[in-house]
This record gives C-alpha cells, sequence and structure tokens, in this order.
C-alpha cells in the first residue's frame, strides 16, 4: 500500500465540484446533493469520456467548413470578393500588416486545431490507460481550459465590422457562413474541455499500486 | 486496499471522528471534522492535509493546481471592486463605442445598438452570442455578487439562494469574454484602418478599465472563505 499519496475516491469521498467539500459516498445514496452548497454530487465527471469524445467529434465536423466556406463578403464598388479564414491571414501578411495576421492565424487557426489535438490525445492516453507523464498531461489539459475562448477573436472582428461597415456607407461587409460555424465550433471545444475529467488521468495510477 | 477511513494512513495521525468532538458530528453524519481538515486536489484527486496557518499558498504535491489561496479582506475588497465595475459598465454602456468619419460624415454607435444592427441583419446567432458574453454574463456576475457580498459585507446572515447563486456565476465564468472583445476591437480598428477614420469613443477606455477591475474583483474573491459563510447547513 501507498503510505504517500490517498485519492479521495480511495477513501470513499467525493470532492465537490462547486465548493470543494468532501461528503463520504454512503452519504450520496441518501442524499445525491452536497450538505454545503447543494451541488449534484459525483466521483467523476459523468460519461466524461464519452461526452468529450462526441463533443470533439462535432467540433470536428463543424471545422471543416468553418475553414473552407468563406468568413466574410466585401462587395466595393459591385465586385464581391468572399475571404475564408486563411485567405483572410494570407492577405494581411501581404499587405505587410503582419500582427493582425499573426493574432488571426493564432487565434483562429492553431489554437482550435492544437485545442482538439490536445484534447483527443488525453481522451486516447486515458483510454489506453497510459501513465506517461500525468502531470505534464494536466498541465496541457489546463492550458485547453485556459486558452480556448480566446479562440472568439476572430467572431468579434467579423461582428464589429459587419455593424461599422454598414453605419459607414464605405463598403458592404457581410459575415459568411463560416461565421457561424467557426462560433459553434468555439462553444463546443469550450463545452468539450469542460466535461473532461483530468482526473481520470491519474486514477490509472492509483488502480496500478 | 482498504476504503475505511479509520483504517487509512492520512487519517490514522489524528484519532478516529467518533471520539473527539462529538459535538460536531450531526447526527445525520453531515459534518465529520476529519474531512473538514482535508482538501481534495480538483485536478488529480490526491488528498491534502489543511495546514493550521491560512497564510500560505496550498499547491497540489502531485500536479502543481493551486488548492487554496488566502486572500486578505476579500468581501471588502471584492465588493469595492464590484461597485467601481458596476459604474464602468454603465458607462460602457452609455457613452459611444466608436464613431465612423468617411466622406465628412460621422457616425456614432454604442455597443448594444451595434448588437441590434448584427441583429437586423439577420445574425442572429452572433448577436445573441456577443450579447451573452460581453454584456449579460458580466452583468449577471457584478449584480450576483452584489446581492451575494452585501449582506456579508454588514455581519448579517447571507441573502435567500446566495449558495445557488454563486455556483450559477462561477459555471458563467468561462463564458465572459469581455478581454477577447476587446482583443477583437483592436483588431477591426487596424483593419478598418485604411477604408475610413474610426475613432475610438468614451467606452473603449471604459470598457478597458472593467476588464482590469472585473479581474480584480474576482482575484479578491475568495472561495473558500465565501462558501465558509453561505454554508446550507447554518
Ligand atoms: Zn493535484
Amino acid at each position: 500500500m501507498n503510505n504517500k499519496l490517498t485519492t479521495a475516491l480511495q477513501l470513499g469521498l467525493i470532492n465537490c465540484h462547486d465548493c470543494r467539500q468532501l461528503v463520504p459516498v454512503q452519504q450520496t445514496k441518501t442524499r445525491p446533493n452536497c450538505p454545503r452548497c447543494g451541488a449534484r454530487l459525483h466521483q467523476r465527471k459523468p460519461d466524461s469520456l464519452t461526452r468529450t469524445w462526441a463533443l470533439v467529434l462535432t467540433a470536428m465536423i463543424l471545422i471543416i467548413p468553418a475553414n473552407l466556406l468563406p468568413i466574410t463578403v466585401t462587395t466595393t464598388l459591385g465586385t464581391k470578393q468572399a475571404d475564408t479564414i486563411l485567405s483572410g491571414v494570407i492577405y494581411f501578411m501581404q499587405t505587410g500588416s503582419w500582427e493582425i495576421a499573426a493574432v488571426i492565424f493564432i487565434a483562429s487557426i492553431f489554437v482550435p486545431f492544437a485545442k482538439l489535438c490536445i484534447l483527443i490525445f488525453l481522451l486516447l492516453t486515458v483510454r489506453f490507460r497510459s501513465q506517461w507523464r500525468p502531470r505534464d498531461r494536466t498541465s496541457l489539459y489546463r492550458l485547453t481550459e485556459l486558452v480556448g475562448r480566446w479562440s472568439m477573436v476572430d467572431i468579434y472582428v467579423v461582428t464589429i465590422l459587419v455593424a461599422l461597415v454598414k453605419l459607414g456607407a464605405i463598403a458592404d461587409i457581410e459575415a459568411g457562413p463560416a461565421a457561424v460555424y467557426f462560433a459553434a465550433v468555439v462553444v463546443t471545444t469550450m463545452f468539450a474541455a469542460n466535461s473532461f475529467d483530468p482526473r481520470l488521468i491519474w486514477d490509472v495510477l492509483e488502480e496500478e499500486v | 486496499m482498504s476504503r475505511k477511513p479509520a483504517q487509512h494512513p492520512v487519517l490514522s495521525s489524528s484519532p478516529s471522528p467518533d471520539n473527539r468532538e462529538p459535538s460536531r458530528q450531526q447526527n445525520d453524519g453531515v459534518v465529520t471534522s476529519e474531512t473538514d481538515r482535508l482538501i481534495a486536489c480538483h485536478d488529480c484527486d490526491l488528498l491534502h492535509h489543511l495546514p493550521d496557518n491560512r497564510t500560505t499558498t496550498l499547491l497540489c504535491a502531485r500536479c502543481g493546481a493551486v488548492l487554496r489561496r488566502r486572500k486578505p479582506a476579500t468581501v471588502e475588497r471584492s465588493l469595492a471592486w464590484i461597485t467601481a465595475a458596476l459604474i464602468l459598465f454603465i458607462l460602457s454602456n452609455s457613452f459611444p463605442f466608436l464613431a465612423i468619419q468617411s466622406s465628412g460624415l460621422v457616425q456614432e454607435t454604442i455597443l448594444l445598438s451595434g448588437i441590434h444592427e448584427l441583429w437586423k441583419q439577420g445574425l442572429h446567432g452572433l448577436s445573441v452570442l456577443v450579447l451573452l458574453t460581453c454584456v449579460l454574463v458580466p452583468l449577471v456576475q457584478m449584480l450576483g455578487l452584489l446581492y451575494i457580498l452585501t449582506p456579508l459585507q454588514f455581519g448579517r446572515t447571507p441573502a435567500p439562494y446566495a449558495g445557488s447563486l454563486y455556483r450559477f456565476i462561477q459555471e458563467l465564468a468561462p463564458w465572459g469574454m469581455m478581454e477577447v472583445f476587446m482583443v477583437g476591437i483592436l483588431v477591426a480598428l487596424v483593419k478598418l484602418g485604411h477604408l475610413a477614420t474610426i475613432i475610438p469613443g468614451i467606452s473603449v477606455f471604459s470598457f478597458a478599465a472593467l476588464i482590469f477591475v472585473m479581474a480584480a474583483a474576482f482575484a479578491s474573491l475568495d472561495p473558500v472563505l465565501l462558501w465558509d459563510h453561505l454554508d446550507l447547513r447554518r
């Protein structure tokens, strides 16, 4: 028996997700809610792997139209120009505003793909009961939680442009269909990160001891 | 592996719950003094003993997560920050956000009318998303915390449903995206720079200040202390 490391699960305690109160499992058979804050208690997030897989797969499907369809359609002097996320990045690189190109590339292309890759990696390592660097994998998980929201930048840029340009009547910018798909990708991946339980990474270690 | 608390090494250092402080043992077994002295890591489930002095930051020995961080004068400070945030929020929503100048014509817009403009153009989903993440979520967080903290500041009993409301506010936290919106404004300003002259309004500056004030409000909030006050068992 390992004397140093003991988890709440091993002691038959549930860590309340909302207020961090420890509650004995036996008690939840009569009262399934936390006595301190009233939240529903679970030893691990319910159906964590299934839910996360479902949300990750949904995001993987949505990310295809989000990148292939136009995100903005600009009409200047009768000519229409449709831009995808990537063609927008290339346009700004060519016109010399590399800061904008970098912001949009990182927020709209790199972060969503990296986030999906990390989540799939975490899901697979948990599924195959890997014991590889649990601490680093937990850090990766925290990173996905922290960084996901920043993908919304491009959505905000598009909405501000659409609202402003209509107002100024200089040109006509419309949000393309990709804007909605892309917003859906951001929201689904945020829910996916939220439904993954990082404690599953560590549970294997205790079972092996 | 034993699953009985009394036989486990972590708990064997202190007497079993049956022969100490019987007054804390309630009939329904809701509270035991043992579990109150322990804290489990939210990221890896490892149990830790709570240190007696609450001045230190407690990190998880195994995965490095922050388990507990002491915040001095938490109620007063958060309340002060939230009051400031509410004032900035009102400013941000009543003054012009951006003005656009083209061919001698100046058009001003406030944040909410911009969102309304999106709705009129048929982008219902996007306008609801912006309204939620940049206006409603921060507003609910501020008003909710004001409602929870004010009675505590004056030493009264917590307001009704304060606990459930605080849980809701915690759940909302990832969906408040004012700082992301601010970066969006900056990018849009540069993008449109060659098409027209865009003048940032008072609102943009108060919005930027609001982001920092809200961050300070949440940073000065001590959830552990708050839950001690909001305990449903009291
Ligand atoms: Zn930990």
